[in-house]
């Protein structure tokens, strides 16, 4: 099985080659402008490793940081309508309502809020008025908007009210790109809607990237299925991801862990990824990254979904260092790193530089460094030591010593001995983690919703079968399926034995 | 039939609320809820969308108003997580208000909290709002508590029926009797499940000197202002847990990390256990705290060393901010806080209803937490 893995980070493009668990070819450029042209280049020098004789390449995954880079400039989005199924509830706080005013007045909304929804008991709320809907939708058409985000009160637990509307509209605007929010989000309708629209807000920038991606392998001559890597470690065939550009969020930092997974043969363990600015602190549990069950905001917006544990540090290869207190970071060279570091003939003291100093790494000028005294240089190394020690027993989830992994194009800088860890992995191709990560992705499916009625076994085993049936729609194969997370919490003040739960599976992609 | 209506204390007395109290007020609220009392998110951006279209927010000390004014306290019930689902529709408790005057024909002055921990302490400033009343600056529990019958208003022989519960879609329901405070509580509880499981309860009205008298006093003065110590420490990269001690008469009394935690289910409550590893000062000691709805109890080393009544609030370590029980997860770092409870709580007559007995730990008996004072720099 020939796969091609490519990351698109903010600093380096990387790209690798695997047939099976071999690694043929890997290759790190910087990205560029356009994000394309160095995609190309990449892709130009994996496939090239592809001899004309050998079986064709199976399948390319892709991480990219397109979609999280958008909204964060409040760029390149489109104008959405919403929709909310769930008067008389709500009223009050339409959507959107606690959104930053730039990204609201960048997304520039039309706002809809009509009768209907449900009870957590799967009983209506109130009737929905499909006349209500459609005259809604005539008014989206008629302001020329084609991404539509709906969501209705409980649709996790029915979602009667979301499709049928959808139908509605679609009826109206048959070209409508149509966002349900039950298909992305949890329970919390604010936060659930919140993903619906930032996901509705990026649908022609889904279109327009995988068509770009599309495009660029079909330069190179790879006519294998393409998949973009999501949040939670898996991927998503191309076009079905195109539609959900929010799963792809933090595939960056996810694919680096999944890296870090293949690389040891280790599943649970805790990676740290450190590029150019930052570093990233995330806990492998079962070989995927632990899921933050929390609300995490994305360019100001309160969201909740599936989403990476991550805790960041400003630690990353051209962290500055400051020459007279040794204080290290939190401002970076970044990218300039090769013009402005002093290894690189710049005049700015980073942790790289350090690094050389210490002997940790060989690279650039040496020379430049040799006036640093050596007991600077070691305070330097202990402070860092210090700071990768703290974030690192913040994350861990038991008081017993686990491995780290470090990866990423810094992983140089951190130290051999770290207190908490029982070892500290340095891999080969650790600067590739991330492309090796996206390479090597299953399929996965979840559910999460509110049962009720049903025994915590029979939940259990339900909400289980579901998961299953989603990850195979999204192109596992049903033998290879694997329960990966199962929770359950009781809900207070409810009877029935309602209980919110939690189950995702993961399997291989299925060929066909 | 416009009768101008004479207002029973001096509008010169109001404090107004901004926007920045409400920010403040979302925080020390949460870190009064002890770990319960549900999310005051969204009853803040009821409140900042009621101030965007002109209401106003009006606190009042509760001296400050006639004896024999008619005070209603108001608050939400159900389970939380309808709550996030199930918006409010907004006018919940302007509708109890009314339906209240109604009932028992006569106009109300201002209104009361029960609980000024999590999202009640907000929900009732809205519905004030709306109704264009003041807030007394007071609440029946000082903290956050599961139960109706466990506000000081109850425990001191307030008999919180006749009631009014309306839901979203408009139901009244009038409660005009019940046998004791714990009868009220299983019938609004049953009622709530028809209704959804969310509602909001407006209990018999009191006059405000017996408000003055056995109300929790200035407790929107305090939330507020535990709110903004934490901005205003963390703004200056102070520790804000301090601040919070100091303004409590706290005291921070361990540093750990979950590294267990149990929920489960029992009698319509979410009840669990975590276990805490010790850190910093704490290393080498391990802590637990049981969970009804709230942090009930904190143990060091398997000895019970604080209980409810007395409050127990977890921090998030870095940044002051509460952490509720639904947040609860593996491997947080927090930092665990003892706050005194007000001397209301402790008496025998609320140790009945509020201690560690009523919970189902008849085995503990209540030692009130001395307050803490902090030592001059």
């Amino acid at each position: 099985m020939k796969r091609i893995g490519i990351d698109v980070g903010g600093t380096n493009t990387d790209a690798v080659l695997i047939d099976g668990e071999t690694i043929l070819s890997s290759i790190k450029v910087p990205t560029t402008q356009d994000v394309m042209s160095g995609v190309k280049a990449a892709l130009a020098h994996v496939s090239g490793f592809v001899g004309p004789s050998d079986r064709a390449i199976d399948a390319v995954m892709i991480g990219t940081t397109h979609f999280t880079n958008a909204v964060v400039e409040r760029a390149r989005l489109e104008r959405v309508a919403a929709i909310r199924i769930a008067l008389p509830t709500g009223g009050s706080l339409p959507p959107m309502c606690d959104w930053p005013d730039d990204l609201r007045a960048a997304v520039d909304p039309m706002i809809f809020m009509v009768h209907g929804g449900h009870e957590y008991d799967g009983s209506p709320l109130v009737p929905m008025i499909p006349d209500e809907i459609r005259e809604a939708a005539m008014k989206i058409r008629d302001a020329g908007i084609t991404s539509v985000a709906i969501s209705a009160t409980f649709s996790p637990l029915t979602t009667e009210c979301e499709v049928v509307a959808a139908e509605i509209v679609r009826s109206v605007i048959p070209n409508a790109k149509i966002t349900l929010s039950h298909t992305l989000g949890r329970i919390g309708l604010l936060e659930r809607e919140n993903v619906a629209l930032l996901n509705a807000a990026l649908q022609s920038l889904g279109k327009t990237t995988v068509q770009a991606f599309s495009d660029a392998l079909r330069e190179a001559d790879v006519t294998a299925p393409f998949y973009l890597t999501q949040n939670d470690g898996t991927v998503a065939l191309a076009d079905v991801a195109a539609s959900n550009p929010v799963h792809s969020f933090a595939s960056g930092p996810t694919n680096s862990m999944r890296g870090a997974a293949f690389l040891t043969g280790l599943t649970d363990a805790m990676v740290i990824d450190v590029g150019g600015t930052t570093s990233d602190i995330g806990c492998l549990v079962g070989g995927f990254p632990r899921e933050a069950n929390n609300i995490v905001h994305i360019g100001g917006v309160r969201t909740l979904f599936r989403m990476p544990d991550l805790l960041p540090i400003a630690l990353g290869g051209g962290t500055i260092v400051d020459p007279e207190t040794g204080k290290i970071g939190p401002r970076s060279v970044g990218y300039r790193i090769l013009t402005e570091a002093r290894v690189f003939g710049g005049k700015t003291l980073t942790t790289s530089d350090i690094a050389v100093a210490a002997g940790l790494i060989d690279m650039g000028d040496r020379d430049r460094v040799k006036d640093l005294d050596p007991a600077f240089v070691q305070a330097s190394l202990e402070r860092l030591g210090t700071m990768v020690a703290d974030s690192f027993d913040r994350m861990k989830t038991s008081a017993d010593d686990v491995s780290l992994i470090a990866v990423g194009g810094g992983a140089f800088l951190i130290p051999e001995r770290i207190t908490g860890a029982s070892e500290v992995l340095r891999v080969e191709n650790a600067g590739v983690a991330n492309a090796l990560g996206a390479a090597m992705a299953q399929v996965s499916g979840e559910v999460d919703r509110v049962f009720s009625g049903l025994s915590r076994d029979e939940a259990l085993a339900k909400a289980e079968t579901e998961a299953q049936d989603a990850a195979v729609a999204s192109g596992a194969s049903r033998q290879s399926l694997k329960t990966l997370e199962v929770e359950d919490i009781p809900i207070a003040y409810l009877p029935g034995g309602a209980r919110r739960v939690r189950v995702r599976v993961i399997g291989d992609i299925a060929f066909v | 039939m416009a009768e101008v209506r004479k207002l029973k204390y001096d509008e010169a007395d109001l404090r107004t609320l901004t926007v920045e109290d409400l920010d403040a007020l979302e925080i020390g609220a949460g870190i009064l809820g002890t770990g319960g009392g549900g999310n005051p998110y969204q009853g803040k951006l009821l409140a900042l969308q009621a101030m965007k279209e002109g209401y106003e927010m009006k606190i009042l000390a509760t001296d400050r108003i006639e004896g024999d004014a008619l005070c209603m306290s108001i608050g939400g019930i159900g389970a939380p997580v309808v709550g996030v689902e199930r918006l409010r529709e907004g006018r919940e408790g302007l509708r109890c208000l009314r339906a209240m005057e109604e009932l028992i024909r006569a106009p109300i002055d201002a209104m009361v909290c029960e609980e000024i921990g999590g999202a009640n302490a907000i929900n009732p400033l809205v519905t004030a709002a709306l109704g264009g009343l003041p807030m007394l600056d007071c609440d029946g529990m000082g903290r956050a508590f599961p139960e109706m019958q466990m506000t000081t208003f109850s425990i001191y022989g307030h008999s919180s029926t006749p009631s009014v519960m309306c839901d979203l879609h408009g139901n009244a329901v009038i409660f005009s009797h019940a046998v004791s405070e714990v009868w009220h509580e299983r019938m609004a509880r049953a009622c709530v499940v028809a209704q959804g499981g969310g509602a909001m309860l407006a209990t018999a009205p009191m006059q405000a000197h017996y408000v003055h008298q056995y109300g929790i006093p200035k407790s929107y003065t305090k939330a507020i202002a535990l709110g903004e110590a934490v901005i205003r420490a963390r703004k200056a990269q102070e520790d804000p847990i301090a601040a919070v001690c100091a303004l409590e008469g706290g005291r921070r009394i361990f540093n750990g990390k979950i590294s267990d935690l149990k929920r489960h289910f029992r009698g319509g409550f979410s009840v669990g256990d975590i276990e805490l590893t010790g850190f910093d000062d704490c290393s080498r000691q391990t802590a637990g705290v049981a969970i009804q709805n709230e942090f009930l109890i904190f143990r060091r080393n398997g000895e019970v060393e604080v209980t409810v009544p007395d409050l127990i609030v977890l921090l998030d370590v870095d940044t002051g901010y509460p952490i509720t029980t639904e947040m609860l997860r593996y491997g947080q770092r927090v930092a665990v806080v003892a706050i005194p409870c007000h001397a209301l709580l402790r008496t025998a007559r609320a140790l009945d209803v509020v201690g560690p007995a009523a919970f189902g730990y008849p085995e503990i008996t209540y030692s009130p937490l001395p307050a803490f004072v902090q030592k001059a720099a």
